[in-house]
């Protein structure tokens, strides 16, 4: 017995070195201004001071974000009224369009990127913003779906009727009984939405227009093109993200601890 | 009059949009890869699909590359899963943020910083094969440890306790108790890694330098430089009808498994 438990530690430590040690080692070269990882020059912030004058990147990373956003306004929006239809329609009914909101879940990406491209070659004149916008929304909006319902499985429903007895109309009635009780669901599917965004190659690589990139689409164009492109400054870049990850992670972590608290 | 209108009708939008995005997008993608270029209908691609030395080689790659990822996410998630599932509600909850945190982090950026520690370390360009599997592992084993995780914590603890007061040793205890009943969380972790696997270019780009084909490069190519969108489609058509088919198979496990990525994120 216990000989498993030292062996399964072992493992949980080796896997979590796998996961940290390659992006620690680029953090620990973003203070340094070298060409490459492995070389260091003193500890410097040069490469920190390039990332933020460089117009290009900073550019891409507004961009990023900003569809991000966009997407997934539009996916939580759209998603979540889809939703409450799928929750309240006939079971046949909502069982068939679950189903077909899980595709592009379930499907590899790549397919979802080609059918795309095809749509849009074959019925919108080729690829745009709009072409890629719908991109995104296809790829996060089912997870929006899969959000927003459980929080509907959870809602008394007689609070609805209730609404409509005493004499809201059925959007009154949606808006202030039914959207409060799913809010989280609504939440997390945003947020999910926008992680997705943010992290997604594939459908972007397809379905961008040529003068647009992303972080990700940069960032493989970079890897590829070692010789011409700016790998230092990424370092920095990836620097930054991290470390905005890990405040984030900690602050949830902080509050979730606080609420555990609480409620003992 | 005033109609009170039905909440159902609510999923017409989102109806439309999936009629439009999601399902009409699949049936071009049938009918390009049931025509040639012109337009008239032909098998030629499929047959050439399983003919063509270059895509059977995609095709053995592919599946080597998906089954060695696959089995060691499973040796090296199972132990983190059975960790996490053991441990008290603290312990857990910074195990999982530290183990979920990394996905966060563009996955680009972080296949690139792989990539940089590869070279730092001088392997990579050496073994292209290896550095693949090891950069799916790198990026999927969230997606193994996960439902394995949600499965291990659903067995209930009396079984194992009346395993071991009837006399099993632990290990009989894990191989006839523990290991039957986490089945599901298996399957649907080797799902999860195994499909993505075949069609995740960027990885088998970045870390194996261009010189690992898989099938996913190979759509890339027929879409890209290639330009031959029916061949590119084909290929597509014969992995999306795998990839229904083993959703199918495993359609009991395909709720959890949806939640599961979600949850896999957050």
């Amino acid at each position: 017995m216990v000989k498993k438990k030292i062996f399964s530690s072992l493992i949980l430590a080796f896997v979590l070195l796998l996961t940290y040690v390659p992006i620690l080692i680029l953090i620990i070269y973003s203070f340094t201004d070298s060409a490459f990882v492995g070389q260091w020059k003193g500890f410097s912030l040069a490469l920190y001071l390039r990332l933020f004058s460089d117009r290009e990147i900073m550019l891409i990373v507004k961009d990023t974000i900003l569809l991000a956003l966009a997407a997934a306004s539009i996916s939580t929006i759209l998603g979540t009224v889809g939703a409450i239809g799928i929750y309240y329609s006939k079971k046949r009914t909502a069982k068939a369009m679950s189903a077909i909101s899980n595709i592009p879940m379930i499907n590899a990406e790549i397919i979802t990127a080609v059918s795309l491209v095809l749509l849009f070659t074959m019925f919108f004149g080729g690829k745009s913003m709009f072409s890629l916008l719908s991109g995104h929304v296809v790829i996060t909006i089912p997870f929006v779906v899969v959000s927003v319902i459980p929080k509907l499985k959870q809602m008394d429903d007689n609070l609805y009727e209730a609404a409509l007895d005493l004499g809201a109309t059925p959007l009154k009635a949606l808006l202030t009984v039914v959207l409060p009780e799913i809010i989280p669901g609504i939440v997390s599917g945003f947020m999910l939405s926008v992680t997705l965004s943010l992290d997604d190659y594939i459908v972007t690589a397809f379905t961008k227009p040529n003068t647009f990139s992303t972080i990700s689409t940069y960032v493989y164009e970079s890897m590829n093109r070692p010789a011409t492109s700016k790998l230092p400054e990424l370092r920095a870049l990836s620097a930054i993200i991290f470390f905005a990850i890990l405040g984030v992670a900690l602050l949830s972590a902080f509050r979730k601890n606080k609420q555990q608290g609480d409620s003992f | 009059m005033k109609l009170r209108f039905s909440r159902s009708q609510l999923c017409i939008p989102y109806a439309l949009f999936l009629a439009l995005f999601v399902v009409l997008p699949l049936v071009i993608v049938f009918y390009f890869a049931l025509t040639d270029k012109s337009g008239n209908f032909s098998l030629a691609n499929f047959s050439r699909f399983f003919f063509d030395p270059a895509l059977i080689s995609t095709m053995i790659v592919s599946m080597a590359i998906g089954a060695a990822a696959t089995i060691i996410c499973l040796l090296l998630g199972y132990p983190v899963a059975y960790i996490l599932a053991r441990s008290g509600w603290h312990r857990k909850n910074v195990l999982l943020l530290l183990l979920v945190m990394p996905m966060w982090i563009n996955f680009v950026l972080r296949i690139n910083a792989l990539k940089e520690f590869m070279q730092l370390i001088g392997i990579l360009g050496k073994y292209n094969f290896l550095n693949t599997v090891l950069g799916m592992v790198y990026d999927f084993l969230p997606f193994m440890i996960l439902p394995l995780y949600t499965t291990l914590i659903k067995i209930d603890k009396s079984l194992l306790e009346a395993s071991a007061d009837l006399g099993a040793t632990p290990s009989t205890t894990f191989l006839s108790v523990t290991l039957p009943l986490s089945t599901p969380g298996i399957l649907s972790g080797i799902t999860m890694v195994f499909m993505p696997t075949m069609t995740v270019y960027v990885i088998s780009d970045a870390l194996g330098l261009g010189h690992v084909v898989i099938l996913g490069k190979q759509i890339e190519h027929y879409f890209g430089s290639g330009d031959n969108w029916n061949m590119g489609s084909t290929i597509a058509l014969v992995l999306l009808l795998v990839i229904f088919a083993s959703t199918f198979l495993s359609n009991r496990f395909k709720d959890e498994e949806s939640e599961e990525k979600g949850r896999a994120l957050w």
